[in-house]
């Protein structure tokens, strides 16, 4: 496939390994933001063609692994409800919430659709006015234009039965609560690429020189991981820390004006909890008070409870620490035995760009349960 | 979720919503391209959950292709004195 199999190339990627070595000078710890990003490098074995020198941690980027358990339950009884049909990506249904999960209450009777397109979700509403369609919005920046685009798109039908339940999550301030923690290792970041196609790169200048990190905007092919991670040794041992752009070929500085703008006409940022991680200000988006009818959680207040953030650091799930680079996923006691994709305790077994998913599915052959 | 691959576009919708085709490697999806309004047919795009997020740009791909392939040929000049 054109754009995907060159920048697999093994030639390529042997290069860029060897140039790697040839640069690296110091142990240097890096984070990639993006699940997509974890997938791949777990899954072509990247991190094994690195110098011993070089660790890669994976960050928090796994939008439905940070979804709030509070929110995981406000869909499962939204989803209850007689009169809604739930529409929503795969990846969440099987999701624990505090009780229950989305497959459950489907099993249960729930109408609950998955969807590939949140435009999906406004055609179902066409075809069935005497139903209410909730729209499970998750996602970082790079899904947010297309629910946008879904509610302009309502309202544009006059639809009066379409909302979403947001709990969309914004990338650069989890990366400021990463770099803020007392317990931070990461000296460089890999910006998720798909995320800067749609914002662009400009609000990472700050943080580079608040915190003086280098970050290199990456693709998520082998030959583009590669590259942003020999872009972030060259600053590093050069003692720079600057915004580099590796994703040229989908990202500019400014990112998509158009994306950005219909985002920004139907959303405003808000603070939000992270599942493990807990509350980061400004750190998710919710819809402006013009676009308030489209908002499932005011539309069905008195129809559903809405749990208190919920505090699920006691359970024997470790996602808090995995999705903040602390702990890698075959370090959990339950990997591999307790928690397995079929019966995962936490979100990051669930989903396909979840840390222990990807390690469960590409090395669980090769590591016990608990060892590392 | 995250996925984001490229494909090309076959057809564009003159709606609102312009609405298109894009091949993947042969599977063909319908998608949005309402984000990419400079995109045309023939065009690569990224696309995720049904809508364009960016146009490929094909001259910073062969810069960024051509960047490793220097990188290759030097690598084999140094190689007898490393
Ligand atoms: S292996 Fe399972 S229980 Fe352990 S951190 Fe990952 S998701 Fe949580």
């Amino acid at each position: 496939m054109k754009y995907v199999d060159e920048f697999r190339d093994p030639n390529a990627v042997h290069v860029l390994s060897r140039e790697i070595h040839r640069i690296t000078r110091h142990p240097w710890t890096i984070m990639e933001v993006c699940g997509g990003q974890t997938h791949s490098i777990v899954r072509y074995g990247l991190d094994r063609l690195l110098p011993p020198a070089i660790t890669l941690i994976h960050g928090p980027g796994c939008p439905v692994c940070v979804t709030p358990i509070e929110l995981i339950d406000a869909a499962c009884q939204l989803a209850s409800l007689p009169e809604v049909i739930f529409c929503s990506f795969g990846d969440m249904l099987r999701v624990p919430g505090s009780h229950e999960d989305l497959l459950r209450v489907k099993a249960q009777g729930g109408d609950i659709r998955i969807i590939y397109s949140p435009l999906d979700a406004v055609g179902i509403a066409q075809s069935n006015p005497q139903s209410q369609i909730i729209c499970f919005a998750v996602g970082f920046e790079t899904t947010a234009p297309a629910q946008a685009m879904a509610v302009l798109q309502a309202r544009r039908l006059h639809l009066s039965n379409f909302s979403l339940l947001v709990a969309h999550v914004l990338v650069p301030p989890a990366m400021k609560a990463i770099l803020s923690s007392p317990e931070n290792r990461v000296q460089g970041f890999l910006a998720a690429g798909h995320v800067c196609s749609v914002m662009g790169y400009e609000m990472y200048e700050p943080i580079c020189l608040r915190y003086r990190v280098p970050i290199v905007v990456t693709g998520f092919e082998p030959v583009d991981i590669l590259e942003g991670v020999q872009l972030v040794i060259a600053q590093l041992e050069e003692g720079r820390h600057k915004v580099d752009n590796q994703y040229a070929r989908s990202v500019h500085r400014s990112g998509n004006l158009e994306a950005r703008k219909v985002v920004d006409e139907v959303f405003e940022s808000a603070s939000r909890n992270w599942r493990g991680i807990g509350e980061i200000p400004e750190s998710g988006l919710q819809l402006r008070q013009t676009f308030a009818e489209f908002d499932a959680l005011r539309t069905f207040q008195d129809r559903i409870h809405l749990s208190s953030p919920a505090n699920d650091l006691e359970s024997e799930c470790q996602s808090g620490r995995i999705l903040q680079g602390i702990m890698q996923p075959s370090a959990c006691s339950a990997f591999g035995t307790r928690c397995t994709p079929d019966h995962p305790l936490g979100a990051p077994m669930v989903s396909s760009e979840g840390a222990c998913a990807a390690y469960y599915r590409y090395r669980h052959h090769e590591v016990g349960p608990g060892e590392q | 979720m995250c996925l984001a691959i490229p494909g090309q576009i076959q057809r564009i919708d003159d709606d609102a919503l312009r609405q298109g085709t894009v091949s993947f490697a042969g599977v063909t999806k319908e998608v949005c391209l309402a984000l990419v309004p400079e995109a045309e047919v023939g065009d690569y795009v990224i696309v995720h959950v049904g809508f364009a997020i960016s146009k490929v740009d094909e001259q910073a791909a062969k810069e960024s292709l051509s960047l490793i392939e220097q990188l290759s040929s030097g690598q084999i000049n140094e190689s007898p004195s490393s």
